[in-house]
């Protein structure tokens, strides 16, 4: 293969907005996105956690609370979710450790593939919560 | 070559793969747990404190929460050092960063051990 040296100046463009995301953009910065969503909704699972062992009064309305507050279930359903799409991300991002999903074609499918098993994992958790 | 203070290890490898290890405790723990809850929905108050005091399950949990600290330590200092670019913002944002990541660390130990 032969390569040429580019000299001249080229026009770069760094505005966000204005460049198309190609799936396999989307499914990384979602990466990045349900990272930060964890980060805050730990919050919410260790008081859960630290309440359910605290005594049996506090499992109790830990219990209570997931099956009767909405707000609550849609906390939980959010950072499960969240939780849900990074996982799936994170295995398709240690395929790719190993050399796998790097050709053009196989990285779009995988990107898409982890859309869809992701999705549908938070379409269980949400049937689950509810 | 400019070494990055602020980063978990000092090098960037270093961090990749401890990023990477810790990756592993988290899906291995995320795998228990919800597959713990998943087959048993109506778990009762003696079950779920019982789980929590045999000690692989505080050993695995420990493991986990370290690697939570560790994990999102590496993950937000990346996204801080892309997207945040005035020197003190970005600092702030790992300042606080890095107190959270502690507390729930500090917090966590303090769950699973009863102190």
């Amino acid at each position: 293969m032969v390569y040429r040296v580019v000299n001249k100046k080229r026009p770069v463009n760094l505005d966000i907005a204005t460049i198309s995301m190609p799936v396999t953009a989307i499914v990384s910065i979602l990466h990045r996105v349900t990272g930060i969503i964890l980060f805050i909704g730990l919050a919410f699972l260790f008081y859960a956690f630290d309440l359910s062992l605290e005594s049996p009064e506090g499992f109790a309305q830990v219990v209570s609370t997931l099956e009767t507050s909405f707000m609550a279930k849609f906390i939980i359903w959010g950072t499960v979710s969240a939780l849900m799409y990074h996982f799936v991300a994170g295995v398709k991002h240690l395929f790719m450790d190993l050399g796998y999903f790097e050709e053009l074609e196989s990285g779009q499918l995988a990107a898409k593939a982890n859309l869809v098993i992701a999705g549908v994992l938070i379409l269980i958790v949400g049937v689950w919560i509810w | 070559m400019v070494t990055q203070i602020t980063s978990f290890g000092r090098s960037g490898l270093y961090d990749w793969m401890v990023q990477r290890i810790s990756a592993v405790v988290l899906s291995l723990y995320t795998i228990f747990l919800v597959g713990y809850l998943a087959l048993n929905p109506d778990v009762t108050y003696e079950q779920w404190s019982g789980l929590f005091e045999t000690t692989w399950v505080r050993i695995f949990s420990l493991l986990t929460l370290l690697s939570i600290g560790v994990h999102s330590w590496i993950g937000l200092w990346s996204i801080s050092t892309d997207y945040i670019k005035a020197t003190g913002v970005r600092f702030f944002f790992q300042s606080v960063c890095g107190l959270v990541m502690f507390v729930y660390v500090a917090w966590g130990i303090q769950v699973l051990w009863g102190l």
